[in-house]
Order: C-alpha cells, then structure tokens, then sequence
C-alpha cells in the first residue's frame, strides 16, 4: 500500500479540479461551476486519500452522486485522477458528449441516475446492505444536498439507514443554502439538518467544507468503525476559490462571456501564487 | 409465434409466489426480497423466514423500496421486489423509472392485488399500472393468467437481464394451465382455444374471464378462439396480427383500463400494420370501479361473463350485418 497522501497532495488535487470545472465551463460559457468550485476540497479528501482502493488501482469504497447537476464535480474529479482527459471535460453540456451537465448512471464513475433529486441516499443504502449481505467491507459515500433534503424519499432512506444500522453509510450534505427558486431558509427550511439526521439515527458532524483541514478531520476514511451511519454537514461556499465568482455569482447556475471565464481561472491561479 | 396451449386440469394452487421464491431460495443464492410492510399480505413470509440474510424489509415506504432495490442490484444482487401494484407503480414510478431502468441490471417487481382483485377501491385496485409499466424502456411487463405461469415467470424473469413487471397473485390462486408442460417465455402467446367466428385476446385474469365468455357464445352457436398474451411488453406482434387477421373483428379483455394496457397495445399494432380491423377493447373505464367481491366488480364493470360475451356477439353483429 502507498503511504497515506500527505495534504499538500489533497491540496493540489482540490486545485486541479477547480481548474478542470472552470475549463469544463469555457466552451459553453455557462454550467454548475459554484458546486464544482464548492465541492472540490471535499471530492480531493474523498477521492484523493479517504477511499480506498483495490490490488487493480480501482476504488473499492464506493461514492454515489444523488445531486446530478454537481457531476461537474465529479467529472473534474474524476479528470485529476487521469479517468477522463481535459479534451473531452471540455465539451461539457455539449451535444452528443458523454460529459453531461446530469448524467445517467453508467458513465464511468457514476453510480446511479441523479439529478432528479431525492433518489440517491435510497440506492447508497441498498448498496451498503448489499455489500454488508455479501460480506464484503465497503463504504459507501453519497452526496447530496440541502435543498434536496425537502424530497420526502430522503427521509424514508434516512429511517431505513438507522433502522439497519448501516454503519458503511456516510452522507454527505452539501450544505449550500442555495436552490433553483432562491436562498434555501427562504424557500423551504431544512434546519436542523444535523438535528434532524440524529432523531433519525446517524451519528453526525458540521463541518466547514471548504477548509481542507476540516474536512479531512470529518470525512472518515473507507472502513470506519461504528454502530450507526454518519451524516456529515457540508458547509460549502458556491464558487469557493474564485473570488468573483463568491461573491458576485452565488447563484444555482453560472452564464457569463468568456472574458469572465478567463478572469475566473486567472484568480484561481492568483489564490495559488499570490 | 402462437403455440396451440392445451389447458390442464382446472384447480388451484396455494401461495404460487412463495413457491417459486422457495425454488430461488435453493436455485438462485444471488437472489434477495424486499418488502414495504407487505410480506405477509404477498406471500413472502415464508422466504423471510428461512432466508433472513436475504430479506430485506424498508417500511411503509415504496419509494426507497425501489431504490434500495437498485443499490442492491448495484452491489450484484437479485432483486425481486414486493408490494402492491398500485404503490409499486403510481407512488414510486420515477424510482422504477430511474433507478431500477436505467441500467440494464435484472430486478423483478413483483406487484400484488392486480386490476379489480381486491375490495378496497381506487386506493388498491391497480387499473393502470400495465399502462404505466408498458412506457418505461427497457422494462418487461408480465400479467399471468394463473398459478402455474406466474410461478413459471417469476422464475424466469430473474434471467432476462432488465427489469421485469409481474402482477402478482396472491393465496389460492386458480390453476388452469398444465404445470408438467407449461414453459414461460417472453414473446410467447397461447392459443388456448380455437373457433372460426370471432377472437379475443386476452392477458392476465382477463384470459379466464375471455375463456368463460367464449363458452357462453359457444352455446349461441358463435365459435370464438381465445388467444392468450401473457408478455405486454415486448408485445407480441406478429402473432396478434396473425391471429387478428383471422376473424372480421376482435376483442380484448384485460384486468386493466381498457386504455394504455393490452387494448391500446393491440390497438397500436393494428394501426402502424395498416389493419382496418375492428377491434373492441374490454377492460375497466373511465369511472373507478366499485367495492365488492370480485364477481361483484365484474358485473359492475362488464367483465362477467355475460358481460363480455353480449358485447363480443354485439360487435360481431354489427361487423357482419
């Protein structure tokens, strides 16, 4: 086994995919870059040191998409890591490429059909029973969102998680506080998400999501030990790591002219070499 | 093709489900049976027993039912799912949709209390959900006539590689068909009796129901055949053409709304083949069927025997005149 990667590793690793969404969004000139911006340093700890992998290089801890439109996140992931190369990131959203602004399942690392939101948590549940019947130790991370959570299915997912005590399950809320019709708080409230995971019968954690540290201190590497399913309360700021883009583009879909897109990946680059 | 099918001995057979999950239990040590607080209502409580290790229960909740289905599909399970027609298709159709069809992975629902078997009103009788099924790409959609075929297609669907819809029924279940000979096989239809004036085609308990009415015309000397469509998706085509083309006008039966299950699938056929043939469609209608025994309800709707065979010697008088 390699040595567990150090976190200047995860470190350039998050910056790669922030790089790789900003690309993705160039041809286009639009796409979901405040989640992949959000989501990097969190896709860098899973996939870059808390997963683990088999004899043949591939993951056997297993990571499910539930939020389909940050596949963006997992696409540039997913490219860092050598599965898909920049050339084809680069038609993201573009007609007839694989690289789809929400996938269905089948396309290399995507587990399951997201993106018509409520449905993942259920299917990363059935993979944690089934691996668990099976007798094999796999964890399973999925991902999804705190808008998502006004899905009633998430909920049914979340009884049954407890009820099994399926201790191989992490959630990960991607905790935005934003959604297509607005500010989450305002559109439907979802606090206390952490309240609410815990009556349900997960062990839980709120995290900073953008600070790398914390979140290598709250994701739990692949074959945690414990009783009871973990939600981790992912605290992430849309656009994080571009400036402009934080502050002025905290919205569910970005559109700008390439001029902006350039600016973007230049102050990305600045964050880098100040 | 159609295959002449020579109809057994009438009986019955006890929880024809849980003997074919019992013959999974043994044949097939991939397989695994969910639940939604329905396994003592659809014969599963057996297989839960003896199989607790491959017997998952999730509640009252259909929904995550279909998609903890999928994640076990996903984790290289069997999947044969139970509950209610009706939860199973109106309540978590985009989990069925997305989850369970748009990989190509074999999962089997197995839905219960088909069309009007069942007292309890539109909250359980499951009228559309042929309609519903018969739109999702990739989905197999079965109505067994009785025991013996349901048993059969249960355990074939867990081998045709996608999912697979089965009405399920549950307790003593009629048995018509030959147990020793029968075989299930997607794209298969049976003639299971012949006669030169009039056809009807007929899927599900629909078939007995079309059987019994084809004896009743008999008697008033119209010699009806009764073909038998046990696979609505992928539909058998060529054979119901075939066998439409035979007679100046058909019928359908089906435990089902006359609109979007094997009515409107024969309807389609004969429409893209450019048939002008009449065809008259017999199921439920656009008004929910009443409560009751299920002689009760088939009155009401028209599919007792009498029902069936007034409205086929009907059309045939209006076709022939």
């Amino acid at each position: 086994m390699n040595a567990r990667p150090d976190a200047s590793t995860i470190e350039d690793l998050a910056y790669r995919i922030r790089e790789l969404v900003l690309a993705m969004c160039v041809g286009r000139g639009q796409g979901y870059a405040g989640q992949g911006l959000a989501l990097a340093d969190l896709m860098a700890e899973l996939f870059g040191r808390a997963m683990r992998r088999g004899e043949d290089g591939g993951y056997r801890d297993r990571f499910v998409l539930s939020t389909g439109h940050s596949a963006i996140a997992l696409f540039a992931t997913l490219g860092a890591l050598g599965w898909y190369d920049q050339k084809e990131l680069e038609t993201y959203g573009m007609d007839g490429s694989r690289i789809e602004e929400s996938p269905l399942e089948g396309v290399p690392g995507f587990e399951i059909t997201g993106g018509a939101l409520g449905q993942g948590l259920s299917q990363a549940l059935g993979i944690a029973l089934g691996e668990r019947m099976a007798g094999r130790d796999t964890t399973v991370y999925c991902l999804l969102s705190d808008g998502e959570l006004q899905e009633g299915q998430v909920w049914e997912a979340a009884m049954a998680a407890g009820h099994h005590r399926a201790a191989n399950l992490v959630a990960i809320v991607d905790d935005n506080r934003m959604q297509a019709d607005g500010a989450t708080a305002e559109v439907m409230a979802v606090e206390p998400i952490d309240a609410k995971f815990a009556a349900f019968g997960f062990e839980v954690v709120r995290v900073d999501g953008n600070d790398p540290a914390a979140v290598a201190e709250a994701v739990p590497p692949g074959g945690r030990s414990a009783a009871a399913p973990l939600a981790i309360v992912l605290r992430t700021e849309p656009g994080h790591g571009v400036p402009s883009f934080e502050t002025g583009h905290r919205v569910h879909y970005i559109r700008a002219e390439r001029a902006l897109w350039e600016r973007a990946a230049a102050e990305l680059a600045a964050t880098r070499n100040p | 093709m159609s295959t002449v099918t020579t109809l057994g001995a009438p009986g019955t057979v006890d929880a024809p489900f849980a003997e074919a999950l019992a013959v999974l239990g043994v044949t097939r040590p991939d397989t695994v049976v969910l639940a939604a607080d329905l396994s003592r209502y659809t014969d599963v409580a057996d297989f839960a027993q003896r199989y607790p290790h491959r017997f998952v229960q999730v509640g009252m909740a259909e929904q995550n039912l279909m998609g903890v289905g999928a994640g076990l599909a996903k984790a290289g399970w069997v999947p044969i799912i139970t509950t209610y027609g009706v939860f199973a298709t109106r309540r978590a159709y985009e989990q069925v949709a997305l989850a369970l069809s748009t990989g190509r992975r074999p999962v089997v629902i197995a839905a219960f209390l088909p069309g009007i078997t069942t007292p309890f009103r539109a909250t359980h009788q499951a009228i559309d959900d042929i309609a519903l099924m018969r739109n999702i790409p990739g989905m197999t959609v079965v109505d067994p006539m009785d025991a013996i075929e349901l048993r059969a297609a249960v355990l074939a669907a867990v081998d045709l590689g996608g999912p697979v819809y089965v009405r399920g029924l549950r307790g003593t279940v009629p048995a018509q068909l030959d147990a020793d000979t029968y075989r299930y096989e997607v794209g298969a239809t049976h003639l299971l009796r012949d006669g030169a004036d009039v056809g009807i085609v007929a899927t599900g308990l629909g078939t007995t129901w079309a059987l019994q009415a084809a004896e009743r015309l008999e008697s008033r000397a119209v010699r009806t055949a009764v073909l038998h469509v046990p696979t609505i998706k992928p539909f058998p085509t060529a054979a119901v053409l075939a066998f439409a083309s035979r007679f100046p006008a058909i019928a359908s039966v089906e435990n089902h709304s006359a609109t979007g299950g094997l009515g409107s699938a024969i309807a389609e056929a004969l429409s893209t083949a450019g048939s002008g043939r009449p065809l008259l469609r017999l199921g439920t209608g656009q008004e929910w069927p009443p409560a009751g025994s299920l002689e009760h309800i088939r009155r009401s709707v028209g599919l007792d025997a009498a029902g069936i065979a007034d409205r086929v010697a009907e059309l045939l008088r209006q076709v022939t005149r």
